[in-house]
């Protein structure tokens, strides 16, 4: 076997190629956009990614000294103001970012899979939420498990992911959820990355099908 | 799209055979996080975050005692809700279920929780140096199922109060059982009871499973939160201690605590209903894309003419 063959055949060289072939850097990182893509719906996209790296950066810091520092520090409640802030923002652009693909109808054109990713995503995120809610060690957080429960154990899966566990519930959010969080996010991205922005609605092309004259070739 | 199948509207999208602008997305991304940043940063300073001082069995026997002795007498007497409340703490039947779907049934006792020994004879055993607490014990086991029913009967049925440090009860022939509420409730008031309850896991603990339940089971965790609308019925989920916005993601999730029948003949069975409902809601909205008719609104409100309005106008 030549030293070519042999390069060509090892998981590296696949892996690297299946990847680039994917998603190209040119279009990983674009340096053009289509022109339809001049609305300010699409800010909301980059918002809620740039609030979720607040998010994480500010949890990060909350988590050096520990879960109770904030109770005790003017630095730690601030740097927990900033945690709560940039979560609230992170939803309120994601909700915005979730109708605003809804109405642009943007799983066309083989896209399904970018707005099931993204469904997941907000999923996930209101669980990463939920057990950073119950992991306050306040008023807020023995109020919220305590309710909580009851919903959570009607489903059966209160048996096994206990609201009421503190250690468990800070695990959760701060070690589980971000990472599938996380992971679902780039693949979100990947995905947004290598279709590209859904295109307008083609109304000629709707007008036509309806009435039958459609050209065959026109979509994909 | 394979040139023989027909164009599906909602499902197909040409690929964009138009122009291209200069798009720095690396800028974008870099400006929007210089901008979320200092949004946080500003309302982190305008109006910072809540922070209630979290309750213990100390503040609310200090604060309420009569309601503490109250509800520690029902976890002895077994009719308190952590007592009937089913799996996964025991086996008190209160599960939910939906039609034939018995959920939390079925999934079992996997954190065991016996509120009479837990919350109740198993601290005051704990109680050193106090001999009317381990003669009262002493006297509770001893006696028969039936005579300790007869006692938790007639205690029941009398007014409990609390004056001069004593809690109190109105009854005659209650036995132990006013030695023994009256040592849990001192024993709590001195902040002695809490590390008894969470007593499992030796030196360290990170569960508060049984304390948490014991305080959700009087009255006093719910009035402070009520007072604040956190109430199931009062939009609680979504709300927040003080004028701080909650979780208003949750919103279609409170909303069906709010509306019958979940709020009526549901009632119940409520918690498991609106969890299934979000559940198929949740399935619905991710599976959109092939849904149809739900995958034809955006088409047929049009909303997208606004959103690429200046594509649009650039057709004509």
């Amino acid at each position: 076997m030549s030293v070519d063959t042999e390069i060509s055949r090892q998981w590296t060289t696949r892996v690297r190629k299946g990847v680039v072939d994917y998603l190209p850097p040119d279009k990983m990182l674009p340096d053009t956009q289509p022109n339809y893509v001049a609305s300010w719906i699409y800010v909301f996209g980059v918002t809620t990614l740039a609030a979720m790296i607040i998010v994480i950066g500010t949890g990060c810091i909350l988590a050096i000294e520990g879960p109770l520092w904030w109770h005790h520090s003017t630095l730690g409640h601030f740097v927990n103001s900033m945690h709560l802030w940039s979560c609230e923002i992170f939803f309120f652009a994601m909700v915005v970012h979730l109708w605003g693909k809804y109405f642009m109808a943007a799983w066309r054109g083989k896209r399904a899979m970018t707005w099931i990713t993204g469904v997941v995503v907000f999923v996930t995120s209101i669980a990463t939420a939920f057990t950073g809610y119950v992991s306050q060690t306040n008023f807020d957080s023995q109020w919220i498990s305590t309710q909580a429960k009851d919903g959570i154990n009607s489903t059966g899966a209160g048996a096994f992911w206990n609201v009421l566990n503190l250690g468990q519930m800070l695990m959760w959010h701060i070690v589980l959820l971000p990472i599938v969080a996380t992971l679902l996010v780039a693949l979100h991205v990947v995905l947004v990355r290598h279709r590209g922005v859904v295109p307008p609605f083609d109304e000629a092309a709707i007008k036509a099908a309806k009435s039958g004259t459609a050209p065959k070739e026109v979509a994909s | 799209m394979s040139p023989s199948k027909k164009f599906r509207p909602d499902v197909d999208a040409p690929d964009w055979g138009g122009k291209y602008f200069p798009y720095d997305i690396v800028k974008e991304g870099t400006v929007a996080l210089v901008v979320v940043l200092i949004l946080v940063l500003g309302l982190s300073w305008l109006f910072s975050s809540p922070d209630d001082k979290q309750q213990t069995l100390q503040t609310w026997s200090q604060a309420d005692p009569v309601d503490f002795a109250t509800t520690a007498f029902t976890e002895l007497n077994g009719t308190s809700g952590v007592a009937g409340y089913g799996a996964p703490y025991n086996n008190g039947g209160g599960e939910q279920s939906a039609y034939f779907l018995h959920l939390q049934k079925w999934m079992g006792v996997r954190i065991p929780v016996n509120t009479a020994n837990d919350f109740v004879l198993y601290p005051l055993s704990t109680l050193a140096n106090n001999p009317p607490v381990t003669n009262a014990l002493h006297v509770w086991a001893s006696a028969s199922n039936a005579q300790q029913a007869a006692w938790m009967t007639a205690y029941g049925a009398g007014t409990i109060a609390y004056a001069n440090g004593v809690v109190t009860n109105s009854a005659t022939g209650t036995g132990p059982l006013p030695v023994m509420i009256n040592g849990l409730t001192a024993m709590a008031r001195q902040g002695a009871l809490a590390a008894q309850i969470i007593q499992g896991n030796g030196f360290y603990s990170t569960d508060y499973t049984k304390p948490a339940l014991f305080l959700a089971d009087g009255t006093y965790l719910e009035n402070l939160a009520r007072a604040q609308n956190l109430g199931g019925d009062q939009w609680g989920m979504m709300n927040e201690t003080g004028s701080w916005p909650g979780q208003p993601w949750l919103w279609a999730y409170t909303t069906l605590y709010q509306i019958p029948p979940y709020s009526t003949s549901w009632g119940g069975n409520a918690d498991v209903a609106v969890w299934l409902t979000m559940m198929i809601a949740t399935v619905i909205l991710a599976l959109l894309p092939f849904i149809p008719g739900l995958r034809s609104i955006p088409r047929w409100v049009k909303v997208y003419r606004l959103i690429w309005r200046e594509h649009y106008k650039s057709l004509k």
